[in-house]
């Protein structure tokens, strides 16, 4: 059983977080990341070649995970695979024993490292959660019979901040439908609008994980605000960056995390901390939101 | 009007397909790469004084009025001796017009252009892609705005994550199809044929390579 499932059904507040595989496969430093969380978070997302950018497989990142006793949350997204890799890709992931899948449509190849390369998309992220909850029902996509089949807790991501909202949640609500069992939002640092989101969809009775990314300079803050679509930090949060002490700024960081975390909890059923490689930070952000 | 959107090709690329080839003749047409400048008279002409300076001998030029029709005969006669004194056609239409010329003669043929979509001029000077001939048109419940074509990713069920303040992540002058779909819903009191599921696309829908064979009557 997952454990992320069984806590978001018994209501407890659920932390995540997020290790990226290596570009490369010097893959030990990126496990010690999560070993150093492993005890302050239920689950740990791995990334499927984020921005379309060439990295090892987090299928394998995931299983490497499971081995160290650490739960992972298996992203998968549509960019790269057809429908029949999709959908064998989740039959191995529960082969080895992987039981949380975030199902994602993927960033365009364009946008990557390899941009002259062909973008998929044989499926979008409702065909993907279909796709999940019909193997977890034992047939495939064709109605063919499986010879045993996963029973995956699969979730969804969200913008809370994409302007215009409503088609993010009519596509939600698809997603809900499909088969989505929990969401984890685009990173949150306007509060306001995300308590705004979150009246809109609460009928869904669909746990929501709000997604909160350590910010590590005001650059960081400026470049989000400009290139990352749903993304809108605030002025103050950016000037409290700039006024920030250079060896003070790991402090800032925790700081601004907790704050967010504190802020968002009373709307949703956890937080996902996206920490880019500061993961030793998340016991001081654990701390300092007074989250048990 | 539907038209065949062309690029020229590199010069470096057009070098090296005429590598060896000393003697050109050069094909233009009078329809879409007339309209988008790629192989009008004056393109043929330009292309026609620049191949002259790097030493090819170029035998003649034409620019046809419709390069995917069939060659008429009086074309041909004007033109055959010129052709047939060539070591290849340099062919400025789109890849529809070369592959039409390539089946009619017995000669080496040189696309100049890539053919990048089948659009429609917009606005002066400016092209967009409006069908990529799926083969299973959902359009009916998109507003008549197609998704699978203006979608970079054509998701079916709505809008990514990419999308913000109506535009497209990865070209922000590109509008994002799934707001324009939204809002056109919107106005047409019709936003619930957007709560639809499409199924994921029937590939089968479109075999590649196309080909269709009328019933008789």
């Amino acid at each position: 059983m997952s454990s992320l499932k069984e806590k978001l059904n018994n209501g407890s507040f659920v932390l995540t977080g997020e290790i990226g595989p290596p570009k490369g496969t010097d893959i030990e430093k990126h496990l010690e990341k999560a070993e150093l969380i492993k005890d302050k978070v239920v689950a740990v997302n791995v990334t499927d070649l984020q921005s379309a950018i060439l990295r090892a497989g987090s299928l394998a990142t995931c299983h490497l995970l499971q081995q160290r006793g650490i739960e992972p949350v298996y992203q998968l997204t549509c960019r790269d695979r057809n429908r029949l890799a999709l959908q064998s890709d989740l039959l191995s992931a529960w082969i080895l024993g992987i039981k949380n899948v975030l199902c994602l449509t993927g960033d365009h190849t364009s946008l990557g490292d390899h941009p002259e390369a062909k973008p998929v998309f044989d499926f979008d992220s409702v065909h993907l959660l279909k796709a999940s909850s019909i193997l977890n029902s034992g047939k495939d996509l064709t109605g063919h019979d499986l010879d045993g089949s996963p029973n995956f807790f699969q979730g969804a991501v969200v913008s809370p901040g994409a302007d215009p909202i409503e088609p993010q949640i009519i596509k939600m609500k698809k997603k809900v439908a499909a088969g989505a069992k929990f969401f984890q939002t685009q990173a949150v640092f306007d509060v306001e609008q995300f308590g705004e989101f979150v009246n809109k969809v609460n009928g869904l009775q669909v746990p929501i994980i709000a997604g909160i990314v350590i910010l590590k300079s005001a650059g960081m803050a400026s470049y989000m605000n400009e290139k990352v679509a749903g993304i809108n930090v605030p002025d103050g949060l950016i000037k409290e960056m700039k006024n920030t002490e250079k060896s003070d700024i790991k402090k800032k960081a925790v700081e601004i995390a907790a704050r967010l975390t504190r802020q968002v909890k009373p709307f949703c059923q956890g937080v996902h901390l996206m920490t880019l490689g500061w993961e030793e930070l998340i016991p001081d952000i654990i701390e300092q939101a007074e989250i048990s | 009007m539907i038209r065949s959107i062309t690029q020229l090709k590199s010069e470096e690329e057009i070098d090296r397909l005429l590598e060896g080839l000393m003697r050109v003749f050069i094909v233009g047409c009078g329809t879409c790469v007339t309209l988008t400048h790629t192989g009008g008279e004056p393109e043929v002409t330009a292309m026609n004084e620049s191949l002259s300076k790097k030493g090819k001998l170029i035998t003649g030029q034409t620019v046809v009025p419709v390069a995917c029709d069939n060659l008429t005969s009086d074309m041909l006669g004007e033109f055959g001796p010129q052709m047939d004194q060539s070591d290849a056609l340099l062919i400025m239409t789109c890849a529809f017009g070369v592959q039409t010329i390539a089946r009619q003669l017995k000669k080496m043929v040189v696309p100049a252009l890539d053919t990048l979509f089948i659009g429609k001029e917009t606005g002066p000077g400016e092209f967009n892609e409006v069908c990529i001939q799926c083969g299973t048109c959902i359009i009916g419940e998109t507003g008549g705005i197609c998704p699978v074509t203006s979608c970079h990713k054509g998701l079916v069920n709505g809008p990514c994550g990419g999308t913000d303040n109506g535009k497209c992540e990865i070209d922000r002058r590109k509008d994002c199809v799934w707001t324009m779909i939204y809002n056109r819903l919107l106005d047409l009191g019709r936003l619930d044929s957007m709560r639809i599921i499409q199924p994921p696309r029937n590939h089968l829908g479109e075999p590649t390579p196309g080909k269709m064979i009328l019933p008789e009557a």
